[in-house]
């Protein structure tokens, strides 16, 4: 419990990497989760080939969100737009370095990583709250 | 520390309410901040409902075996002592719903649906539960109701004088909280009713966190519907109530139809009970409403005077201490015009995050929009933090409150 609040976590909070909004951009998309109000934006820039350049997010959130979103918008720098839509819970889990998350803040470390496929996809409201489940 | 005395024999309550022994880690004792949320239950309330099931349960208005006369007999000695516990004048103005929001869209429905035309107007404000917003916008939505809003002001108190002014539209109902659940407000019920009846209107007030923690006297404060739930008030979820005047409920067609709602059914038509069973379709909740009667025993053992100046005396020394703690944001009026509740944001750090380390030391708070959207957008937050206080809380639990405040400032700066 107490490693919920570790180093990593604070020093992304605090001082993210990957912050901003890209413009232009190829996608952007964004959300918020309807429980606590925390809202992120993701944009990236792709090559031809499908290949991320780059990626920011945006928006605000608790510590456990931003801190995800930062290292997820890390994670799939240089990867292949299908290496994303393969990413799932236990990928976010382990870039946070937790072994399992609470109900209610399992919501928050994934809010970016459905955001992010929800753009990936370029998919509408409904599509994304199925996705939302699967994750 | 605190060297506050106590006006309620504090540790005596305290071992009334089993969970309060409770560790939330080994060593670390829970320390109950969010009884806004829903209250702790005491002793007396979950042996109420466990003698009945073991005892006398049975389905009620229907047997005439023993069982059936003991649980129908428990159930309406429930409605009685809820009815005086808020002085209505009679136990038939006491509807049994599942809770506040359930009785608030009773109204809506029931008497909304049938009085109600086009372009009538129903004044609310702005620092309502999400329970006192939406049946009236869904209702607005159906039948061409118009909604005006009566502002919060930037000390968090209603604007009165905005409230005159829609007033003089002349609205059909006015409804709002008796006590904000974010802000701690506690709203002039009694001015604003009188105001409102003279306008032609009637007064739905939310009872919500008010009627747990304050003596509400539905006739001294002259408000024709009240609406409440059990579970804040000590007592089990599952069952609330809506305080109507008889008159009203008399003239309201039936909210839910089916069992025990009806006189006579034949097979096109049926003809409707009397008050109050018109508005309890179904079989109720029968053993809610026996912990009911027993935590409104509790309370009036204790004395809701007695727990209205314990809270008082606990959320003037925790605004005093709050004050202490670096970057704090503390919204609401002073202590003199709140009860109990306290939201407050620490710079730079999302509520969601200060709840979280704050369970750490076992003190549960809570970390939101606490149902109130509009009114946090108003104060231009998506979130704060919560705390609240009940008759089993101590000033040393504030004291703790606040050192785990600074730990947490620590831990992000
Ligand atoms: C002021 C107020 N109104 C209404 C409600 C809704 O109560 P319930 O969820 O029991 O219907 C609450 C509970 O949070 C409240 O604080």
């Amino acid at each position: 419990m107490d490693d919920l609040y570790r180093e990593l976590i604070i020093e992304r909070y605090k001082m993210p990497h990957h912050r901003g909004v890209l413009e232009p951009h190829d996608i952007s998309y964004e959300d918020e989760n309807p429980l606590c109000g925390d809202h992120i934006r993701v944009d990236l820039r792709v090559a031809e080939d499908g290949t991320i350049t780059e990626a920011a997010f945006s928006g605000h959130g608790c510590a456990i969100s931003q801190a995800a979103a930062d290292l997820l918008m890390e994670s799939i720098l240089g990867k292949h737009l299908d290496e994303v839509k393969a990413l799932g819970r236990q990928d976010i889990l382990e870039l946070l370095g937790f072994e399992e998350l609470g109900p209610v803040r399992i919501k928050c470390a994934l809010l970016p990583l459905k955001v992010l496929k929800a753009g990936v996809y370029g998919l509408g409201h409904h599509e994304f709250e199925t996705l939302g489940e699967e994750l | 520390m605190a060297t506050e005395t106590y006006i309620l024999d504090v540790a005596r309550i305290r071992a009334d309410f089993p969970i309060l022994q409770r560790e939330i880690r080994p060593g670390v004792r829970l320390i109950y901040l969010d009884s806004t949320a829903t209250a702790q239950k005491p002793l007396a309330v979950i042996e109420a409902m466990d003698r009945y099931y073991r005892w006398s349960n049975a389905n009620i208005h229907r047997g005439v075996h023993t069982l059936g006369e003991e649980a129908t007999a428990l159930y309406e000695a429930a409605r009685q002592r809820v009815a005086r516990f808020i002085r209505a004048r009679k136990a038939r103005e006491i509807v049994f719903t599942r809770n506040t929001t359930e009785a608030i869209n009773l109204v809506a429905y029931a008497w909304g649906r049938s009085q109600l035309r086009t372009g009538d107007l129903i004044v609310l404000t702005e620092m309502e539960h999400h329970s006192n917003l939406v049946p009236w916008q869904i209702l607005a939505a159906e039948k061409n109701i118009r909604l005006e809003f009566v502002p919060v002001t930037e000390a968090g108190y209603l604007d009165l004088e905005t409230y005159e002014h829609l007033l003089d539209q002349s609205p059909r109902l006015v409804a709002f909280t008796h006590m904000s659940n974010v802000l701690g407000t506690i709203n002039p019920v009694r001015e604003m009713a009188e105001k409102a009846h003279r306008a032609g209107a009637l007064v739905l007030v939310d009872g919500a966190q008010s009627v747990p923690h304050l003596r509400v006297d539905v006739q001294a404060l002259g408000v024709d519907f009240l609406a409440f739930s059990a579970h804040k008030m000590l007592g089990p979820t599952g069952i609330g109530a809506l305080y109507a005047r008889e008159d009203l409920l008399e003239q309201m067609p039936p909210f839910l139809g089916g069992g025990d709602m009806i006189k006579k059914v034949m097979l096109r038509t049926f003809t409707p009970n009397d008050i109050p069973y018109k508005f309890e379709a179904g079989t109720p909740a029968i053993a809610e409403a026996v912990g009911l009667e027993a935590a409104v025993a509790y309370l009036e053992e204790v004395g809701m005077e007695a727990i209205e100046a314990h809270e008082r005396g606990l959320i003037a020394y925790a605004l005093e201490r709050l004050a202490t703690v670096p970057g704090l944001k503390i919204y609401g009026p002073v202590a003199d015009h709140r009860g109990g509740v306290v939201s407050f944001s620490m710079e730079g750090v999302h509520p969601h995050d200060v709840a979280q380390l704050l369970d750490r030391e076992g003190i549960a708070v809570r970390a939101g929009h606490h149902c109130a959207m509009p009114l946090h957008e108003k104060l231009g937050l998506t979130a704060t933090t919560r705390a609240s206080f009940y008759l089993y809380n101590t000033y040393e639990e504030v004291d703790r409150l606040v050192e785990a405040l600074h730990k947490v400032r620590a831990i992000f700066e």
